[in-house]
């Protein structure tokens, strides 16, 4: 990414939904005839029609690269020809369903990455997202939906985009084209009708996809709107450190264990950061004096932890230390931390006698930070 | 035509009485459905003939009742494939045609720009009020409305671009209205380019159009949130999760609270999200503490929070009551200090908030 000049890279454009069938598709290639009559070269490098004949309709008179045959496990999928389009080497390309993951044996995993090889390579993407699928919200969709959507993108990667606008559609036109067949074929639009489309849940995915349409334009306006924190009295801990170039004094860790619910810590941690505009550390502390000496479970637990912050571009560390709290500590100080992000602690393994545990003595030691105890989603209240 | 005024149905009540109706109908009947935009020439008002005319092919009896003047030609062609009730000519300038409207019964109505001053000696002042009155007499009205003519939008907009609107629409018929689409562009497609597209102009125009971009998705979240609140409640519906960030502080004797009442307030801000400080009287509570929590109320209210006083002899069951049915995400806390502080927290009231906080965050602040 960083070998071609700024002025060559392509312009990302994501066009934001909150569900399938909102419009996205077809607004992305009403823009990209609008191009095509200015006498630009668009071509469409992938597109999801759903059998939606609209859509489908819409597509007419566009260039369509031929899709690639990727077989995997004696089945034939059908994949974006990466190859193709950047020897076409068109100015703007049309690639569908940004979240995608392609099939194993493609050249990237994912397909915002194939976008990226794009943008690298001076094309400019159109893409569609819907909300459900940007990381930092997979928890809130999940409690929302009961979906656990498999398929997400960094909200880095999304930060990429130079431009992201939101197809809106009110839930209820929404409900009437699924209940007219418009949006998926009967069987699959009742099963659809069961999760995401349930009207609570398209009004609550609809306000998310706004809120997040308005943080990107927020972002990227050239003047940061005047941040006030910078001439609040602080903090304990703010005040010692240095405002980063938003204006912003706080600093997030957040506490890596191979506990599951390190997932969701992370993410929680990550989109607090986002909207502070501060940067945010991924800690891991190693109570022994070899990570090989770890059982295999937690091993692999812990490192899918660390790539998975990697991944949403924490910065993280890996420090040795016999005592959790202390080896924390230390490093928060260290790097002027203003905030730890720690997992609620599991209750009912631990009887009220027995007292201190992990998070009580975080808290008790970090008589200059705050610590944010983050809610154990579930979708469910117990009782 | 002191005949008219004195028949002519009370906006404000107009208003209450389609809130109430919103609440008892839920989101499903339709009434009012408002496309909003940003700026001019975001395509608003395309995008409600256009959904006229689809409605028509649909079987649907629909006409138009007002247009806005400098009809773009694809506008006009749409209007072309539709019914159109002439405007009345009323006094030298022109208004919807209500009373013809009424009289031809259309199952729905398209009236465009609805912050339009009616000329004087109309039914209606406004075409906002003329909208409510067809809709009170059950037709379906579609309108269009930019961010601009919101009155309580008016400070917000003057801030960004330095002038106000003349024409206003209060929030609440975004309110009344139970469809709200935003119509989104990017603000390049509006640049007129004035000077070049690298000139200072365009980018203060840039600067501007994105800003008030940013405004009207948030103005459309609330009414969606608003919408959302009403149908949970009406389904009696108690959600473990929020669509917005709602950050609860709890006021506690002993606690730094003007450190944590400047980040709650830094927070919100930042997440355009709402928050509010309470505190909880009971009968434990010392005359001291109790001056002390009157005195960090104060500074939370000049600070400009909300505060409440919430009453219970359980701090933390109060605490919570008041948490999940605000649906807060983030509650902030600070443990009381003692000579060994930490042996407060467990146990204590902090850790049984954190025990109770299920799928809210908690923030914990040292004390001071």
């Amino acid at each position: 990414m960083t070998d071609v000049l700024p002025q060559t890279r392509g312009r990302l454009k994501v066009y934001l939904g909150y569900a399938a069938g909102v419009g996205k598709t077809f607004q992305m290639l009403a823009d990209a005839h609008e191009l095509k009559q200015r006498g630009v070269d668009v071509v469409i490098g992938y597109l999801e029609p759903h059998g939606r004949k609209d859509t489908i309709a819409r597509a007419e008179g566009l260039e369509l690269i031929p899709r690639k045959k990727v077989v995997y496990r004696a089945t034939s999928f059908e994949e974006m020809d990466l190859e193709v389009i950047l020897q076409r080497r068109p100015q703007v390309c049309v690639v569908d369903e940004f979240a995608h993951s392609n099939v194993p044996g493609s050249a990237h995993a994912k397909r915002w990455e194939d976008v990226l090889t794009l943008l690298d390579a001076g094309i400019d993407v159109l893409t569609t997202l819907n909300i459900q699928h940007l990381e930092s919200l997979n928890d809130q969709v999940w409690q929302m939906s009961g979906v656990r959507v498999r398929e997400t993108v960094p909200d880095w990667v999304m930060k990429q985009a130079d431009e992201v606008v939101m197809v809106d559609l009110t839930p209820r036109a929404l409900l009437n084209r699924l209940e007219r067949g418009v949006v998926y074929p009967p069987e699959k639009a009742r099963r659809a009708l069961e999760n995401f489309f349930q009207e609570s849940t398209l009004v609550a995915l609809r306000e998310l996809a706004l809120r997040q349409t308005a943080h990107e334009v927020e972002i990227r306006q050239v003047t940061p709107p005047e941040f006030e924190g910078a001439t609040d009295p602080g903090a304990p801990g703010e005040a010692a450190a240095a405002p980063t170039p938003s204006g912003s004094r706080d600093r997030i860790l957040v506490h890596l264990t191979e506990h599951p619910s390190t997932a969701m810590l992370i993410r929680r941690g990550r989109r607090v950061a986002d909207y502070l505009q501060t940067e945010c550390f991924g800690v891991y502390v190693l109570t022994v004096s070899d990570f090989a000496k770890l059982p295999r479970e937690k091993r692999e637990a812990i490192e899918r932890h660390l790539n998975f912050a990697r991944n949403l571009h924490l910065e993280t560390h890996v420090l040795e230390g016999s005592d959790v709290v202390e080896t924390l500590m230390t490093f928060a100080r260290l790097h002027r931390i203003t905030q730890i992000f720690v997992a609620r602690p599991q209750y009912s393994r631990w009887p009220a006698f027995l007292g201190i545990n992990l998070v009580h003595r975080i808290v008790a030691e970090a008589r200059d930070m705050q610590v944010t105890i983050v809610a154990e989603r579930r979708r469910e209240r117990r009782n | 035509m002191a005949n008219v005024t004195i028949s002519r149905p009370d906006p404000d009540r107009l208003l209450r009485q389609l809130d109430t109706q919103a609440l008892e109908q839920q989101l499903s009947q339709e009434r009012l459905k408002v496309f909003l935009g940003y700026a001019s020439g975001v395509g608003k008002s395309f995008r409600m003939f256009d959904e006229g005319r689809r409605r028509r092919e649909r079987g649907q009896d629909v006409v138009v009742g007002a247009v806005q003047p400098n009809l773009s030609p694809e506008i006009e062609s749409l209007i072309r494939m539709l019914e159109v009730i002439p405007p009345k000519k009323v006094s030298g300038g022109e208004a919807m045609d209500v009373e013809a409207i009424l009289a031809r019964r259309p199952q729905v109505c398209l009236a465009d720009g609805a912050a339009y001053d009616n000329p004087p000696g109309s039914r209606n002042p406004k075409r906002w009020q003329d909208i409510l009155e067809l809709v009170s007499r059950g037709i379906v009205v579609i309108t269009s409305l930019n961010l601009q003519h919101i009155e309580e939008r008016r400070e917000v907009v003057r801030h960004i671009t330095g002038t106000e609107a003349e024409e206003t629409v209060p929030l609440s018929f975004l309110y009344a209205a139970n469809e709200i689409v935003i119509v989104d562009v990017p603000p390049e497609l509006l640049l007129e380019r004035a000077g070049g597209p690298d000139s200072a102009e365009a980018a203060e125009q840039r600067r501007q159009l994105s800003a008030l971009r940013e405004q009207a998705l948030l103005l459309t979240a609330e009414v969606v949130d608003r919408q959302l609140e009403d149908y949970l409640h009406a389904h009696g519906i108690e959600p473990l999760w929020g669509t917005q960030e709602r950050i609860l502080v709890c006021l506690t004797p002993g606690l730094n609270a003007e450190v944590m009442i400047a980040s709650a307030r830094r927070n919100a801000q930042r997440f355009h999200g709402e928050w509010v400080v309470v505190y909880v009287r009971h009968s434990l509570l010392s005359e001291k503490d109790e001056r002390e929590l009157q005195r960090q109320a104060e500074v939370a209210r000049h600070a400009g929070a909300h505060v409440e006083v919430l009453d219970g002899d359980d701090p933390v069951e109060a605490l919570m009551d008041f948490a999940r049915s605000h649906r807060v995400t983030q509650i902030f806390v600070s443990p009381r200090r003692r000579r060994h502080w930490w042996n407060s927290v467990v146990g204590g009231p902090v850790d049984r908030l954190i025990r109770a906080a299920e799928g809210m965050d908690v923030r914990v602040f040292p004390p001071s």
